[in-house]
């Protein structure tokens, strides 16, 4: 790896001074961003250790909802008494990502900011526009079992890697962040940008910005929630298809839902359409299968990932089916 | 040595064999005492970081080295300009078999020829591993690309009959098997597919050389010392007795580190040319572009059989690859030889030549991936009709070899399935595909053969006996985790009846008797029979040391007489200790030494391959569990009941059958090497993409196993390392078959395949 400056600030205004710098990256629990510097894809000449920045507790807000610090780890995340019983998809997001190990070391921060795992944009010798803008993308052509199906590009199909953005995703959460100029709040559905022609630019993230919290707003439907994590192995593995849902019926119909899909899109993907067809309508398997088959009837699959369209809406159905009849789903 | 073994599987079971005996390597790799290659502090000690290619094949017009030189910290930067020569690797004979360890003939650093994508073409050595790494990635390689033909699918057609060699043959036919065929009652005929793999050991591959004048020393991940050895005294052009190769301990191998790869001698040539000890620890990235993995596959399999299940048709064809760069004829087709009997076989190997690195053996080459597809299309047969799948199994078993007509020198099959039917509850299961259930997940549970045969290499031994009862014995095999120390001191403790604890095992080291590598299951019983021998001729030199001294009460005793107990010899009743003998013959130490001289030892070999043959074999028992709207598939039970003669220890036997068990599910379900199709790279160098099972993926794994000796066999014992992984893969592929009504075909089992 190329060698680097590290510096560790006591304050967040030293931490935003000193990430100002060109080439300069703020360090998390860096699981991520450590590996790709080994990879030499990252190169930063500095290297902003944010760890010691009083981010790291989840606060509850007024009407029930909660502020989760930037530097809380992924593992007291999920086990989170409130999380638990409030967000509990949350937790189970979090906790179907990485190992123990990891979770104990990744931040929330750096959770949301991790980077694809398509393989061509973790090797050199191949072409990605997202390492190297204009050199073309060997994934469209080679394995891109992986990839995502919704919001792709002709430059790029990387999906994005977070189980926890799932999560975040269908929950409105808000982003809080700190730049020189201040602090602004974005919802997390607009922070990941789907990639067009730029796919190396993947939020709306400054330069020099920090994620100093992610705040959810109270969701009385999320105590009926689940994620659903879809992979090649029990365990230690991206998802194929994830869904992370919450849903209310009364009476048989649908009364509330919060739908958010990963695996599929190059950013955590909330399902709108799906959401509106849902609401007010009957809470059966028929109409969660049409729901979930409009959400996906936009996908664009390539050799390796056409079953991933099949596969979300299967994921959909099996996970509404499992909210409204409160059991398990086996 | 003799060919049979009758008399020693009488004791089959002694104080120490066949007991579940603690690891004698525990304590020290638990508490970190235990060294590895990548482990031994030198003086002076550099680092070795690797340069690879990134086209597939072509011609090396430049290599720009200069911004890796100015890195403060590297010693030097070898490429095809500046290096010292090394010989090419000798031409592969049976008659010395080291000359099997090359990896590759491709002569890194000696030519401008690119092979593979990945080969290395230039390696940096710096103070610092990091720098070395770091340096790495500023040399710029140029290249004159030339066509490569890396797409095995799409080479496919231009594969060529593959050639047998003195110990496996590439083809075999009996009767007419295609016209059977056409007339059998009942045929299946079904296309599979397995992609490349790769071994992904926990240690990734690391050589520490040292060179002192023409004195080598390297400690090696390697499984296979001696071998290992004589190469680089080969490649360098040194004497071979000035070359050690240690290798103590190894994590883990699985076939991967029984060849010498590019990470060994460029370490050795970098330390020859920079005059520094040099460490060289591969990337996991570095292991898959450098040490090859298992070939890809393509395999017809057609049974034709009577009304009755009766086979009177076997054909069994296969395409795999090897590389113009050299690689290992996978003989997928070779367990196929001995499974069933059939009046008609046909079998055919073909090999399509690929522009990518060498492959090699990995767990089991051939019947791993041979028995996926035969195994599974006997399901198909089964289901076709309407038969339970053993049962057909059971009609189909042979008395003799079906191909050579040899005698089977101990088949247990029969009672391996009657074991594992009731253990594993095989009456309970529902013939009918897809009505089983348990909540929502459907339920299958499938069956399949398992087979390894059984082969020995030549092993030398030295068993010395002190006067304070401690016992050495000498042996230069490795232990990769196995248990092979262990094991081997037990057979020690027992031929000479002394405590375990005063056994010394030596191991790992080529300055020791040369010893077998680990390898072909066969490293248990080559190293037992040379320590049995070298234990009799002990017992006999004690002896006669005894009969000498006047009053002695073994005088007149005849060796076969012999019993050693208690740290003595004694012949009904009467005897003396060890250190009595000899404190009266005056001496502090007696050795003995069993040698195998290799020539005599392929004689030998192939005069017993006209007359048994030897395998271990089993019955692999699977249920999984398929979720009917995702279709992911997850083992839920595992029996495998296996007949591998005698088991020498409990604990470590077990753990060898669980773990090619282990394995076998990662070939069924998860593990694929993707290689790009367009220029032969390798997609997923990373065990975050390269899906070995994790432990969220194993069940139960419940192992048995009939403990009945074989008696040709050294102890009754066969080797255990490779023949559970076999089987396994169709086991899965039949529960899955008998859950969901789908037969797949191509591995892995991934959850797209059984949509739609
Ligand atoms: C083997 C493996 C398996 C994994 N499996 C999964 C999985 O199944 N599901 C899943 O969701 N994830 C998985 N992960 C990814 C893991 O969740 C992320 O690596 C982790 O969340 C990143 O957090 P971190 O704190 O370590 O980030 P770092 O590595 O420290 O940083 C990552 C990025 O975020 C930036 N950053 C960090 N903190 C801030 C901040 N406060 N403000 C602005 N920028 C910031 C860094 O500059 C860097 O660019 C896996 C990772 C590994 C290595």
């Amino acid at each position: 790896m190329k060698p680097f400056a590290y510096v560790k600030p006591a304050d967040v205004e030293a931490a935003i001074q000193a990430a100002a710098q060109p080439g300069a990256r703020f360090l998390g629990g860096g699981t991520n961003l450590v590996d790709l510097m080994r990879e030499g894809i990252e190169q930063p000449d500095t290297v902003v250790d944010v760890t010691g920045l009083p981010f790291d507790t989840v606060d509850d807000l007024p009407g029930g909802g909660l502020r989760i610090g930037a530097l809380v780890r992924n593992s007291a995340l999920a086990a989170d008494r409130r999380v638990r019983e409030r967000y509990p998809m949350l937790s189970q997001a979090v906790l179907s990502g990485a190992s123990a190990q990891l979770r104990n070391m990744a931040t929330v921060g750096g959770n949301l900011l991790q980077r694809t795992r398509c393989p061509y944009f973790y090797d050199h010798a191949s072409a990605c526009n997202k390492r190297e803008p204009g050199r073309g993308c060997d994934a469209l052509d080679g394995f891109n079992r992986g990839a995502a199906i919704l919001g792709v590009s002709a430059s790029c199909v990387a999906a994005h890697p977070s189980d926890l953005c799932v999560a975040l995703a269908a929950l409105d959460a808000v982003v809080e962040l700190r730049g020189q100029d201040g602090t602004r709040r974005v919802p997390l559905t607009d922070f990941h940008r789907l990639p067009g022609d730029t796919p190396e630019v993947e939020t709306v993230l400054a330069p020099g910005e920090l994620v100093t919290a992610v705040e959810l707003p109270p969701a009385p439907v999320a105590a009926n929630s689940r994620y659903r994590k879809v992979r090649d192995r029990a365990s230690y593995a991206f998802a194929l298809v994830s869904v992370a849902a919450a849903l209310e019926v009364r009476d048989g119909v649908v009364t509330d839902v919060c739908l958010a899909l990963g695996g599929v899109a190059p950013r955590p993907w909330r399902a709108t359409e799906a959401e509106r067809l849902l609401v007010g309508g009957p809470a059966d398997e028929s109409a969660y299968r049409r729901a979930a088959e409009a959400e996906l009837a936009g996908a664009s699959t390539r050799r390796d990932n056409a079953f991933k369209a099949a596969l979300a809406t299967a994921t959909i159905v099996a996970t509404l089916r499992e909210l409204s009849t409160g059991g398990d789903p086996r | 040595m003799s060919t049979t073994y009758a008399d020693k599987t009488a004791s089959a079971t002694g104080k120490y064999v066949g007991r579940a005996v603690d690891r004698v390597d525990g304590p020290a790799k638990t508490t970190g005492e235990a060294r590895f290659a990548a482990e031994y502090p030198y003086p002076g000690l550099a680092y070795a970081a690797l340069v690879h290619a990134t086209i597939p094949r072509g011609r090396l017009t430049a290599v720009d080295t200069a911004a890796a030189l100015a890195v403060r910290g590297v010693i030097d930067v070898l490429t095809h300009e500046n290096a010292p020569p090394m010989k090419p690797a000798p031409k592969v004979s049976f008659l010395d078999l080291s000359t099997l360890v090359s990896g590759t003939p491709v002569n890194y650093l000696a030519t401008d020829e690119v092979h593979w994508n990945g080969q290395p073409v230039a390696v940096v050595v710096a103070e610092t591993p990091e720098t070395a790494r770091y340096a790495a990635s500023l040399v710029r390689p140029a290249y004159e690309e030339l066509p490569a033909a890396v797409d095995f699918a799409a080479e496919e057609g231009n594969a060529v009959p593959q050639k047998g060699n003195l110990i496996s043959e590439a083809a075999a036919d009996k009767g007419d098997a295609p016209a059977a065929l056409a007339t059998a009652a009942h045929s299946v005929d079904l296309t599979f597919s397995t992609p490349p793999h790769h071994h992904n050991a926990i240690e990734p591959h690391a050589t520490t050389a040292v060179w002192d004048g023409d004195r080598l020393t390297v400690h090696e991940a390697a499984q296979n010392i001696a071998w290992t050895r004589r190469h680089l005294a080969q490649r360098f052009g040194v004497p071979e007795k000035g070359v050690r190769v240690l290798s103590p301990y190894v994590g883990g191998g699985f076939g991967g580190k029984g060849s010498v790869w590019a990470g060994t001698l460029l370490a050795v040539l970098a330390a020859r040319a920079t005059g520094r000890p040099v460490r060289l620890a591969l990337t996991r990235e570095g292991v898959y572009h450098t040490v090859g993995g298992r070939t890809p596959s393509t395999q017809r399999v057609a049974l034709g059989s009577d009304a009755d299940g009766r086979l009177t048709a076997l054909i069994h064809t296969s395409v795999s690859r090897t590389g113009r760069a050299g690689g290992m004829g996978e003989p997928i087709t070779a367990g196929t030889r001995h499974l069933y009997a059939s009046p008609n076989i046909h079998l055919r190997q073909n090999v399509v030549q690929l522009d990518l690195l060498a492959n090699t053996f990995m767990r089991a080459p051939g019947e791993s991936i041979g028995t996926f597809a035969v195994e599974s299309a006997m399901d198909e047969l089964a289901c076709e009709l309407g038969l339970d799948p053993i049962e057909l199994r059971l009609r189909n078993e042979p008395d003799r070899d079906p191909v050579g007509g040899q005698r089977l020198a101990h088949r247990r099959l029969r009672e391996a399935y009657a074991l594992g039917a009731e253990r594993f509850g095989w009456s309970t299961r529902d013939p009918r595909p897809g009505v089983m259930r348990d909540g929502r997940w459907l339920v299958g549970m499938g069956v399949a053969t398992a087979y390894h045969p059984s082969m020995r290499m030549p092993a030398n031994v030295t068993v010395r006996l002190g006067a304070d009862g401690t016992v050495v014995v000498r042996c230069g095999l490795q232990e990769m985790g196995m248990g092979t120390a262990t094991v081997q001191a037990q057979i020690a403790a027992d031929e000479l009846g002394v405590p375990l604890e005063s056994v010394r095992f030596e191991y790992g080291d080529s300055d020791l008797p040369s010893g077998p590598g680990a390898g072909g299951s066969a490293q248990t019983a080559s190293a037992a029979a040379g320590v049995l021998d070298a234990c009799d001729k002990l017992r006999r030199t004690l002896l006669g040391l005894a009969r000498r001294v006047p009053g002695s009460p073994l005088r007149g005793v005849r060796p076969e007489d012999l019993e050693a107990r208690d740290g003595g010899l004694y012949h009904a009743g009467r005897g003396q200790t060890y250190a009595e003998i000899l404190a009266a013959a005056g001496r502090g130490h007696v050795e003995a030494e069993s040698r195998a001289g290799m020539l005599g030892f392929m004689v030998r070999t192939l005069r017993e391959r006209r007359q048994w043959v030897r395998a271990a074999t089993g019955a692999q028992f699977c249920e999984v569990r398929v979720d009917p709207d995702t279709m992911e598939v997850r083992v839920s039970r595992w029996l495998g009941v296996f007949d591998v003669g005698t088991v020498i220890n409990a604990r470590t036997a077990a753990s060898q059958l669980r773990g090619g068990i282990v394995m076998g599910i990662g070939m069924a379900l998860s593990e694929q090497t993707l290689i790009d199709h367009r220029d032969g790279r390798i997609v997923n160098a990373s065990l975050s993409e390269y899906h070995v099972p994790v432990h969220a993926d194993i069940p139960r794994i419940d192992v048995q196993w009939l403990n009945e000796p074989d008696s040709t066999m050294p102890l009754g014992l066969r080797g255990i390392g490779e023949v559970s992984i076999t089987g396994a893969a169709a086991a899965v592929a039949n529960a899955v078959r008998h859950a969901t009504g789908r037969r797949v075909l191509d591995l892995p089992i991934t959850l797209d395949k059984l949509m739609g």
